[in-house]
């Protein structure tokens, strides 16, 4: 009887994450886990339900949450972005620059810091595909570059005064939810239907899974790889922006580490780290998962040497079961 | 009236010389074999007709169309279709985005949000090309990586068919199926020729090749080395043409053996 029973959770497991895989494009496991992480927080804290702390932590996941979205497109693709962190300092100073030092409008700051993602990610793109770097090389080296810059146009300070405008895209409260949720929830849902639905997004999976697969396809290989630093490098101006304007100012050590979240986020929503699989959604559950941990941290008052801890420790986890699970589906 | 011309392709990887010079053509719904030792070039001529790799002098002709400078998309577009031998296939995706790979068909959501591919009709008509070639797989939605090979065969197959091709070039077909499934491959070669399709056959199995094919085309050092018709040729010439004369008649014997 119990076995029975056991049976049939066990099948019916199995049915629903066919579902979920399929149709949502989202790992079980790791909406349990987020699940399970959420109820132990509200049993550790009273006040980690409230609606202040959850807007609180959909907050704290936006700017992760974009990275994400950077890093899912990237890696799905068979690449890697490691200056995602970097790009997105890079891209807050020099909004702020735009708009405290020239003195230019709001607009013109919002432009300058997709400008220099975008510009971050063109750069990466071009010297994986033309030059022929290995993208581990080519980003580990725009992390040292982009945060020697932003560091080098602040002259290594933090530039105050943002334009209210600006401002409002951080801590703007329209209908009561502040401003990063929605940009956050708009930017993954664009992302979601351009992976997921789009022929651009197939694409991106197939190469990441098979080059050669995509070049005997007829795919413009090197000019769809490019692309995606180019989103990735997007993802980290959009991520900057919205830090920046959450915290009111250009810092140019922001985003520090970041893309190791990151990528985190986009692992445990079930991203093959060498390409061919990846979703958007997932990662975002990811980035919410990463959220609620931290989130919980600070609830309970652990020092955040400690989080940063817990964070390499989950990305390594993440790996490890994902590489076990892969080698189960293949035997 | 030919289909396919090549004409003078040489092709060099950094020091190597690999093809010098290839002529050679193939009429609408011939079956040409193309046969040559290990190292003769087969693989990089065939990949300079698809335009995975560009010819370094020469001209590739479809319908005397010079089809040299294109890309691989476009050349597929044209009807060219090729079934590597490695199979080229994404083995974390589907059969059905395998075989619409770069082709997918897409609709407008709800008639409004543009761009979405249409899955349905993928899976539907992937589908049917599977049932039309005879494969069975287990799933239409399993990755096809954890297929067999002979399932992972039917799906580039099934890839290099759906969308109306003039040309179909073979690279190995046979050399990783068993028995029944090689039959297979060379009957579906007969039903190509029969509905106007020319085929392309590379193969170290010469009995295949002597079985399936109108005209042998012999590849030595990067040279067409003989040019041949089937009805009027032989396991002895054609393997002679291969080797080069030496210790031809051991070659030739051990041939007819396998």
């Amino acid at each position: 009887m119990a076995r029975f029973a056991l049976a049939s959770i066990d099948h019916g497991w199995t049915v629903a994450q066919r579902v979920a895989l399929e149709r949502a494009h989202v790992r079980l496991e790791s909406l349990v886990v987020l699940l399970l992480l959420g109820g132990v927080m509200a049993f550790l804290s009273p006040f980690f339900l409230s609606v202040g702390n959850l807007l609180n932590i959909l907050l704290a996941t936006a700017t992760i949450g974009i990275l994400a979205i950077g890093a899912t497109f990237v890696i799905s693709g068979g690449g890697l972005d490691l200056s995602l962190g970097s790009v997105m300092g890079l891209a807050g100073v020099a909004g702020a620059w735009t708009c405290v030092t020239l003195g230019l409008p709001a607009p013109m700051g919002v432009a300058a810091c997709l400008g220099a993602g975008m510009a971050a990610g063109w750069i990466n793109g071009q010297l994986v595909t033309r030059a022929g770097v290995p993208a581990f090389i080519v980003t580990l080296g725009m992390l040292g570059l982009a945060r020697g810059l932003a560091l080098v146009i602040s002259d290594g300070r933090v530039i105050y005064g943002l334009p209210s405008g600006l401002v409002w895209l951080g801590q703007g409260r329209p209908f009561g939810v502040p401003t990063p949720v929605f940009i956050f929830i708009f930017a993954a849902l664009i992302a979601h239907y351009a992976l997921a639905y789009t022929r651009f997004g197939r694409h991106t999976l197939a190469l990441g899974d098979s080059e050669g697969a995509a070049r005997a396809a007829g795919l413009r290989v090197e000019r769809h790889r490019r692309a995606l630093y180019v989103i990735a490098g997007l993802t980290a101006g959009l991520a900057g922006m919205v830090f920046m304007a959450r915290v009111n100012s250009g810092d140019p050590t922001a985003g520090m580490s970041y893309e190791l979240t990151a990528i985190t986020a986009a692992i445990i929503g079930g991203t093959n780290l060498f390409g061919g699989r990846g979703s958007v959604l997932g990662a975002m559950i990811g980035a919410l998962i990463m959220g609620v941990l931290q989130n919980g941290l600070n609830l309970m008052a652990v020092q955040s040497y400690y989080q940063q801890m817990a964070i390499g420790a989950v990305l390594i986890l993440a790996v490890f079961i994902d590489q076990r699970q892969a080698r189960g589906a293949r035997a | 009236m030919t289909l396919l011309e090549v004409r003078g392709v040489t092709k060099r990887f950094g020091p190597v010389d690999v093809l010098h010079g290839v002529d050679f053509s193939v009429g609408p719904g011939e079956v040409v074999g193309l046969v040559g030792d290990n190292g003769a070039g087969k693989s990089t001529l065939m990949k300079t007709i698809t335009g995975i790799h560009a010819a370094d002098a020469g001209a590739i002709l479809l319908d005397g169309r010079d089809i040299t400078a294109l890309d691989p998309g476009a050349r597929r577009d044209l009807g060219v279709e090729m079934i590597y031998q490695d199979l080229s296939l994404a083995g974390q995706q589907d059969a059905a985005s395998n075989i619409f790979l770069g082709r997918e068909p897409v609709k407008r959501l709800f008639g409004l949000i543009p761009g979405f591919v249409d899955k349905a009709r993928m899976d539907r008509e992937a589908g049917a090309m599977l049932a039309r070639i005879g494969a069975r797989l287990p799933s239409l939605h399993r990755p096809v990586g954890s297929f067999s090979g002979g399932q992972q065969q039917s799906v580039a197959i099934a890839r290099a068919l759906t969308f109306n091709p003039r040309l179909v070039i073979m690279d190995e077909p046979t050399a990783a199926l068993a028995v029944r499934e090689v039959q297979g491959v060379l009957d579906l070669i007969r039903r190509l020729k029969a509905e106007g399709i020319a085929v392309i056959l590379i193969s170290h199995r010469l009995n295949d090749v002597l079985a399936v094919t109108d005209r042998i085309v012999v590849l030595r050092h990067g040279r067409v080395d003989a040019d041949l018709v089937t009805a009027r040729t032989s396991m002895t010439e054609v393997v002679r043409h291969i080797v080069g004369g030496a210790d031809m008649a051991e070659a030739a014997a051990h041939e007819s053996k396998g």
